[in-house]
């Protein structure tokens, strides 16, 4: 019975085979046509945006979504009727500052995590699963009070400085890469006399390139996305706003300029569409790796 | 074997030491401290002006009959009970569908993979903009075919149906963890099912779905994590569905908007601490939101053999 399942393929009998072609066209036409029709749903929100963007404010307020005329100065617009430049200096220092300060801090801890035996080293990377998992909002009211202790709510600081001392997700991620790197290599460089730290720096950093890249792209896109953070600790002085958070209160000063809230928004969202362009493999391999191993 | 010399084992812990030194400080700087705080804290009643002064249990004796307590805690339930199903069946759903394709993959892969790089702000306010009752073009293409389009975000029925729907948009992440377990399926598995004359829902239900099961766990798991502090689009669907005009720190004077329905658990924690400024209750509902999540976490753990620490 099984064999004949198979056999429109090996037969050349006219009227089966017939059967089977037009089955499998239906099958692709059926496939394409819901992919499609998925893939417009997606792509809809970010193209009636766009469209909205390039209104006028007062078409922008109607239920129309193509504009009876274009208007892509609504871009330029933003940067001078609105504090839209503020924000986004904010967010670029904000985002590159804590990339590059966790990636220096966490390599390391990540490195001694995956290929340095020690005491502890398993509860120790408990721990580091246990600040992953930790919602925020935990501590937040007693990170507040020790920063505003210092005087340094308001600024940009309470979020940038942490970034010395590793992040949770960071080391997670580094440490499920540099796993599989063969520990060969590492002892090779060992017996060729080299300390911890140079086969550190020497063999396994040019190996783990495509993992820090992964991991530097992630910590870049939290931080460009953050609104929980800025909100706590700047949303008093509006000099420290980041994007997500000017955004989020754009709305109800320009309220009724629909055309430059969603111009904005779509400001905010180009760049990490543009870099994911440009490193998707780094990207999806890092999605990846956070997943299930094993 | 003799042991190694006690220098050569010091320079090797302080080697050691040194990779991890920075990531120690930082535990106990920015988790350790803040945790036991908190549970200090919790026991205690202050605002920013005043110093913390002890009330033994009564934070906890007023969470049993804190009404807007009971409201947040039964919608996070309701999001963990709804967004996380529906954010894995939809991400196996499209998984599966990406499989059925042998040239055109990649450019699929891609577009279902994009609105989960979207700024989670930008993202609801694309939202609530598609769905407003009045002008925007969902409504509009459901009444061209005779549907009277609910009224969304501005209804307390339909604003969380809607933030799944926001949820559901952003699945990006999850597919590809999907996609990448669903690949991994040997195919082998697949040609012994068709053999045996299994069609396209069996080989599904008995191949690919016990195969990828520790994934459906692992993203049950990691996905009530991240509803129990599920936020950033519950406050600013709330507060821009609501137009009113507030700035900044005041934007928090519309969260939960309609009537509380979007009131999430650490919604509420952020807003007793932070507009009410009733500091040591903030604390006492972080101290039952950590208990829950630690929880989640520790079966988690138990469970996951990615996580116990060994190479497999």
């Amino acid at each position: 019975m099984t064999v004949l399942i198979d056999a429109p393929l090996l037969v050349a009998a006219p009227a089966p085979d017939q059967r089977y072609r037009r089955q499998r066209r239906l099958a692709w036409i059926a496939r394409h046509s819901i992919a499609i029709a998925v893939a417009v749903m997606f792509v809809t929100p970010v193209a009636y945006l766009v469209l909205l963007s390039l209104m006028t404010s007062d078409q922008a307020l109607t239920s129309d979504y193509w504009p009876n005329s274009w208007h892509p100065e609504n871009y330029v617009r933003i940067f001078m009727v609105t504090p839209l430049p503020h924000y986004l200096l904010n967010t670029l220092i904000y985002a590159v500052s804590v990339t590059a300060l966790v990636l220096l801090s966490s390599v390391p801890a990540a490195y001694a995590l995956a290929k340095v035996k020690f005491r502890g080293g398993n509860a120790l990377f408990l721990v580091v699963i246990g600040m992953m998992m930790l919602p925020p909002q935990v501590v937040t009211v007693p990170l507040y009070l020790m920063w505003a202790n210092v005087g340094l709510t308001g600024s940009l600081w309470p979020l940038i400085i942490p970034a010395l001392f590793g992040d949770a997700f960071t080391i997670f991620l580094l440490r499920q890469f540099l796993l599989t790197i063969p520990s060969e290599y590492l002892d090779a460089a060992r017996v060729d006399g080299c300390g911890e730290w140079q086969t550190l720096l020497r063999v396994v950093l040019p190996m783990a390139r495509p993992g820090i890249a992964a991991a530097g792209l992630f910590q870049f896109f939290f931080c460009w996305n953050d609104y929980y953070g800025p909100l706590v600790y700047t949303s008093e002085n509006e000099n420290s706003w980041t994007l997500s958070l000017g955004l989020a209160s754009f709305h109800s000063v320009h309220h009724v300029d629909w055309n430059l809230v969603t111009a904005a928004t779509v400001l905010a969202m180009a760049p990490l569409i543009i870099i994911f362009f440009f490193a998707q493999r780094a990207f999806v391999q890092g999605i990846t790796l956070t997943g299930f191993k094993g | 074997m003799t042991a190694k010399p006690l220098g050569v084992r010091i320079r090797k812990g302080a080697t050691t030491l040194s990779f991890l030194a920075p990531v120690l400080i930082g535990i106990a700087v920015f988790f350790l401290y803040p945790l036991g705080s908190a549970v200090y804290f919790s026991f205690t009643k202050f605002d920013l002006l005043s110093v913390p002064e002890w009330v033994g249990l009564e934070n906890y004796r007023k969470m049993a009959d804190d009404p807007f307590l009971l409201q947040s805690i039964r919608n996070t339930l309701w999001m963990v009970v709804v967004f996380v199903p529906v954010r894995i069946i939809g991400a196996i759903g499209l998984s599966m569908l990406l499989t059925q394709f042998k040239r055109g993959a990649g450019f699929f892969r891609t577009v279902f993979y994009l609105p989960a790089l979207i700024p989670p702000v930008a993202a609801t306010i694309a939202f609530v903009y598609l769905l407003k009752p009045g002008t925007g073009p969902v409504n509009h293409v459901l009444a061209l075919i005779g549907i009277d389009g609910p009224l969304w975000f501005n209804s307390p029925a339909w604003a969380k149906p809607s933030l799944v729907l926001l949820g559901l948009w952003a699945i990006g992440d999850l597919m590809v963890i999907f996609l990448a377990a669903v690949l991994g399926v040997p195919a082998s598995l697949y040609e012994a099912a068709s053999l045996d004359g299994a069609n396209a829902w069996q080989r599904f239900r008995l191949i690919t779905l016990p195969t990828i099961r520790p994934v459906v766990l692992f993203a049950a798991v990691t996905g009530v994590i991240y509803t129990l502090q599920y936020f950033d689009q519950a406050a600013v669907a709330g507060s821009i569905a609501s137009g009113q005009a507030t700035v900044g720190g005041g934007i928090s004077t519309n969260f939960g908007f309609p009537e509380g329905s979007t009131f999430t658990y650490p919604l509420w924690l952020y807003t007793v601490g932070f507009r009410y400024n009733a500091l040591g209750y903030a604390n006492a509902l972080a101290i039952g939101l950590f208990v829950v999540a630690l929880a989640v976490t520790l079966f988690l753990l138990r469970r996951a053999k990615a996580f116990s620490g060994e190479e497999s």
